[in-house]
């Protein structure tokens, strides 16, 4: 069952860009690209955990500061000759808003 | 007998559904039609042609008198109806009360009009209906009558260009960066934007309209940068919302539309809607086609058969005259994309595919295949066997590219920036321009924007046959073809200011670049147009968009300034301090000359700039492109050798030097006298002081490679030396590829070059250092001052949200 969180405007993403959401998992990378699509996937690069929402967005995928490993945002996999990959999570924009779904994000996180 | 069908709205929804339902039982149903506008159903989409001045309200008529007599409707125009009596089945207008056995509303949509003062008053006119029309016309009339229309969409570019061509002089303000950009990507918006701005319309994108002023009517648009827009009248095309205030009012189910199910039934069975008032399936649509397809399914409702409606793909066009715009689909679950661009022409096409189905599509300036592609769209047809040549169109199916170059007729034209047709470059071939550098240099063709290189070849591998070598390829990345030096060129020369315009002028082949090419253009567009272009933060690597080094743990370092390598015991407290404050695991003194502190949080950064800065310490710059430290000695202060004030010399340079940046970093070194102890001499610029004056040498290194610096000129005066150091390095940032450190730089273009454009030439010597000296007046700032304001923490340093707290459900 999805339990869909209203996480902020989508303008507090700038285009091509990302923010995070802290969860008791760990950081959630939140992507919005330069169309205005919004992908959500774990902050941390399958390489060596670099931080993918300090890298460059482009397309529909991002480049990891630490290595330029290329991860497809929309799969969570290493582009390329790189094996490796990262969660995805639901997420959906409406009306202006983001919305993500915490269903795993929550459920798994009970202390 | 027959039922009573009443109408509320005489529009195209409602025009299109009475149509259908006379054609199909002409008798069922005696129908009122009641229409808020003094007219009866006509062609609204063509009300910009009316405006423009191209068609006349007459041509746009779809029903008139003779229509509605012969189907005997009851013609109600000019009179809005004002309430819905659910309980007696009836309707209130201003004639009195009407009865009816079936109710359809088709009230369609309301211009919104942004909420700021002043967006009543008279003046400020939506462009929905005739009598809009007619008002804008009116202003027309006025010689030099001045527009501003809010909204850079659909509406508001048609009547932009429409008043345009009426003689008014029109600026469009737009909310979002690049124009339609829920139908459009930035490339293609930026085309429609260059072709309005060619056109004498001014654009102006990011524009938040802050009031619209005027006493007894509009006189002017006031945004929130305060720039003040002069205007006759206001057009207000920012949107529109569903008219569903009688849906709200007599309690139908209404969200931002009248909800309707399959049918086009209201949650009341005796009330049906069509049109932009409805919602159906949490859509609501703004566009024709949609509209037609209820209308037919509501024509069968009312006479009992079944009908369903089924959300439709919806593409867009604009309606502006020599404007080729195309746009569909939905941008949001593309696996890859397939980008093709025509810079001499103007063309940009863009299709996006989810497994191997082509699930968007986005051209420009040739839509001539647009139905053939929206068709591959709607049927969802695998294109695996088909995606090599896809983008070239249907003309370009089962023909391979090689074959098509050979068929091609000897007038063709190839290089469009050049003029250079087939014939030219085959009769360079067989003359012996054998490769690609040959046809360039006999032919200009490809020499410029580089775009047909591929097409250049293409005729080679035709022409030569099994002669010919395919060339490795040259492009900086994947995303293009072009060398840097191409791209330094083509920048200059086309006048190049965003990354839509680089990319679209120089035939990118991805939609927005890579973490390659960004950077390389970003930087060549801050050296080039310090004043006018916005450094694109998004285009820019981790450590020069947070300014500080990440570490491999995804903490960072902070190093502040030591001008010259000097500092004071308040600064080594407040260092101090900050260490403390901060938990900073590590520091180091660093190899050029400062301190490092490593091992920082993410989001202590701003605190800790705010802290360093009140110490009255800023940025060193030790993450960026751009000039890290001057490494100097004790010099004359103190040394027994020391020969000129080193220090002193060392310190100025920083201050002038620091924030600017460069193609790869620049590390400098000042020596008091030949035993060198600021090892000046494997610096990218070193300066050694002596008894009678200076000597200036560049292209050193200590790195990957160490190379010693070569000699650069002798200078007698410190402000010499100054003149020297900024001209080379501003001499640097203006020619160099990006990432070619100075000797890699000077390495290609010789050290004899730069002495003559920096020493011998004292005219270019100045101009360098002036050029140098207007882009410090944007970039010789703090940028952690700038970052760490309070209004940049929600931004950026703060996470978005917080869900360690949220409860699991
Ligand atoms: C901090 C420091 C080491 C130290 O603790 O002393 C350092 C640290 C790094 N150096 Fe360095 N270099 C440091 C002085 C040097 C020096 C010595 C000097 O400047 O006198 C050199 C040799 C001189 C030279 O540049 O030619 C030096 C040659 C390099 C190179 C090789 C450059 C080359 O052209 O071959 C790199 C790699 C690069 O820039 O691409 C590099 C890159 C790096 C990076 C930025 C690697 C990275 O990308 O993360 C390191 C960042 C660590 C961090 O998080 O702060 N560092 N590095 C020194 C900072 C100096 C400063 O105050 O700004
Ligand atoms: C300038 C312009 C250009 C356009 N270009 C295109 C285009 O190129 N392609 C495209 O697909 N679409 C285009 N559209 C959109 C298209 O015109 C609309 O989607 C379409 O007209 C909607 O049809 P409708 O019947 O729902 O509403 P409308 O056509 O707006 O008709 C609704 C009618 O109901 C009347 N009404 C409202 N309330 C009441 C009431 N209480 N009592 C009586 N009457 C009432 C209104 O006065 C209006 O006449 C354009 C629109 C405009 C304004
Ligand atoms: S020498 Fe290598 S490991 Fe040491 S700081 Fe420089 S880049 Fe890092
Ligand atoms: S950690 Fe991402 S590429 Fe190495």
């Amino acid at each position: 069952m999805s339990n869909w969180i209203d996480i902020a405007a989508l303008d507090d993403i700038p285009p091509r860009g990302a923010r995070v959401v802290k969860t008791r998992l760990g950081c959630v990378a939140i992507f919005r690209t330069i169309d205005d699509q919004v992908f959500a996937i774990d902050d941390a690069c399958p390489h060596k955990k670099g931080p993918l929402s300090e890298g460059i967005v482009h397309g529909n995928a991002v480049t990891c500061p630490l290595h330029n490993w290329v991860i497809d945002l929309e799969t969570g996999m290493a582009k390329g000759a790189d094996k490796g990959r990262v969660n995805t999570y639901e997420i959906r924009v409406e009306n202006g808003r983001i919305l993500l779904d915490g269903s795993r994000l929550l459920a798994r996180s009970v202390a | 007998m027959s039922q009573k069908l009443v109408v509320i709205g005489a529009g195209m929804a409602s025009g299109k559904m009475l149509e259908e339902l006379f054609e199909l039982d002409a008798s069922a149903y005696d129908v009122t039609l009641f229409g808020a506008e003094p007219r009866g159903n006509y062609n609204r989409i063509m009300l910009s042609p009316v405006l423009s001045g191209e068609k006349a309200y007459e041509d746009i008529i779809t029903h008139d008198a003779n229509w509605y007599r012969g189907h005997g409707v009851n013609c109600r125009f000019n009179e809005a109806v004002i309430k819905i009596d659910r309980k007696q089945k009836r309707v209130i207008s201003a004639g009195g009360v009407t009865n009816y056995d079936k109710l359809v509303i088709a009230t369609g949509s309301a211009s919104f009009f942004i909420p700021v003062e002043g967006n009543d008053l008279p003046g400020v006119i939506r462009f929905r209906d005739l009598d809009d029309v007619e008002a804008m016309l009116v202003a027309a009339k006025k010689p030099a009558g001045k527009v501003v229309i809010i909204g850079g969409g659909l509406l508001g570019l048609e009547a932009a260009a429409a008043l345009n061509e009426q003689g008014m002089k029109v600026t469009v303000l737009h909310l979002m960066g690049h124009l339609m950009e829920r139908q459009l990507d930035s490339a293609a918006g930026y085309l429609l934007q260059k072709e309005l701005e060619s056109r004498g319309i001014r654009i102006i994108c990011n524009a938040h309209t802050n009031a619209i002023v005027g006493g007894d009517k509009v006189e002017a648009v006031l945004l929130d940068d305060q720039s003040t827009h002069l205007a006759d009248i206001v057009v207000m095309a920012a949107g529109i919302r569903p008219e569903v205030r009688l849906g709200i009012e007599s309690g139908l189910h209404t969200e931002r539309g009248i909800v309707v199910d399959d049918t086009m039934q209201t949650s009341d069975p005796d009330i049906l809607a069509v049109g932009e008032c409805v919602e159906h399936d949490d859509t609501v649509y703004g566009l024709v086609a949609p509209l037609y397809d209820m209308a037919k399914v509501l024509a069968r409702t009312l006479l009992g058969e079944a009908a369903a409606f089924k959300a439709p793909e919806v593409s867009t066009k604009l309606k502006v005259t020599g404007v080729d715009l195309f746009s569909v689909g939905d941008f949001g679950e593309d696996h890859e994309e397939i980008v093709f661009r025509d810079p001499g022409l103007g063309v940009y096409k863009r299709i996006t595919l989810n497994n191997n189905r082509i699930v968007g599509l986005v051209m420009y300036g040739d839509t001539s295949d647009s139905s053939w592609f929206f068709d591959k769209l709607k049927s969802a047809e695998d294109i695996s066997d088909i995606r090599g040549a896809l983008i070239y169109g249907s003309a370009a199916q089962g023909i391979d590219p090689l074959t098509a170059v050979a068929a091609m007729p000897e007038t063709a034209e190839i290089c469009g920036c050049n003029g250079v047709c087939k014939g030219t470059i085959v009769a360079a071939i067989n003359g012996g321009a054998t490769d690609l550098a040959a046809i360039k240099a006999v032919t200009k063709a490809s020499a410029s924007c580089g775009s047909c290189t591929g097409l250049v070849e293409q005729v080679l591998a035709a022409t030569l046959g099994d002669d010919f070598v395919a060339p490795a390829a040259a492009g900086i990345c994947g995303c293009t073809d072009l060398t840097h030096e191409d791209i330094r060129q083509i920048i200059k020369s086309r006048g190049l200011k965003s990354m839509p315009a680089a990319m679209q002028e120089m035939g990118w082949k991805t939609s927005c670049g890579c973490h390659v090419c960004r950077p390389a253009l970003n930087y060549y567009m801050i050296a080039e147009y310090p004043l006018d272009y916005a450094d694109d933060l998004q285009s820019r690597f981790v450590n020069e968009r947070n300014h500080a080094n990440i570490q491999k743990d995804g903490t960072y370092s902070v190093m502040p300034r030591m001008w010259g390598g000097m500092t004071t015991p308040d600064e080594l407290r407040a260092i101090a301090d900050a260490a403390d404050k901060y938990n900073v695991p590590a520091v180091h003194v660093t190899g050029g000359q400062r301190i490092d502190l490593l091992g920082v949080k993410r989001e202590d950064l701003p605190a800790m700039w705010a802290d360093l800065n009140a110490a009255g310490m800023v940025s060193g710059h030790a993450y960026s492109k751009g000039v890290r430290t001057v490494k100097t000695c004790v010099g004359t202060d103190f040394c027994r050798f020391g020969t000129q004030d080193s220090t002193g010399l060392g310190i100025t340079l920083e201050k002038i030097l620091w924030g600017s940046w460069t193609p790869h970093k620049v590390k400098l070194g000042v020596s008091g006298c030949p035993r060198n102890c600021a090892e000046a001499t494997c610096k990218d610029v070193g300066i050694i002081c002596v008894d009678s004056g200076y000597e200036v040498s560049v292209a050193g290194a200590a790195g990957m490679e160490l190379k010693q610096t070569v000699a650069l000129a002798k200078a007698s005066t410190e402000q010499e030396v100054i003149d020297l150091t900024v001209a080379f390095i501003q001499l640097y940032r203006e020619s160099a590829a990006y990432l070619d450190r100075p000797y890699k730089w000077v390495a290609k273009v010789g050290i004899a070059w730069v002495i003559e454009q920096v020493v011998d030439d004292a005219v270019n010597r100045a101009a360098l250092c002036e050029r140098f000296e207007i882009s410090q007046s944007v970039y010789r700032k703090d940028p952690w001052a700038e970052q760490a304001k309070p209004e940049y923490q929600p931004r950026k340093w703060a996470a978005l949200a917080d869900l360690t707290l949220e409860a699991a459900q």
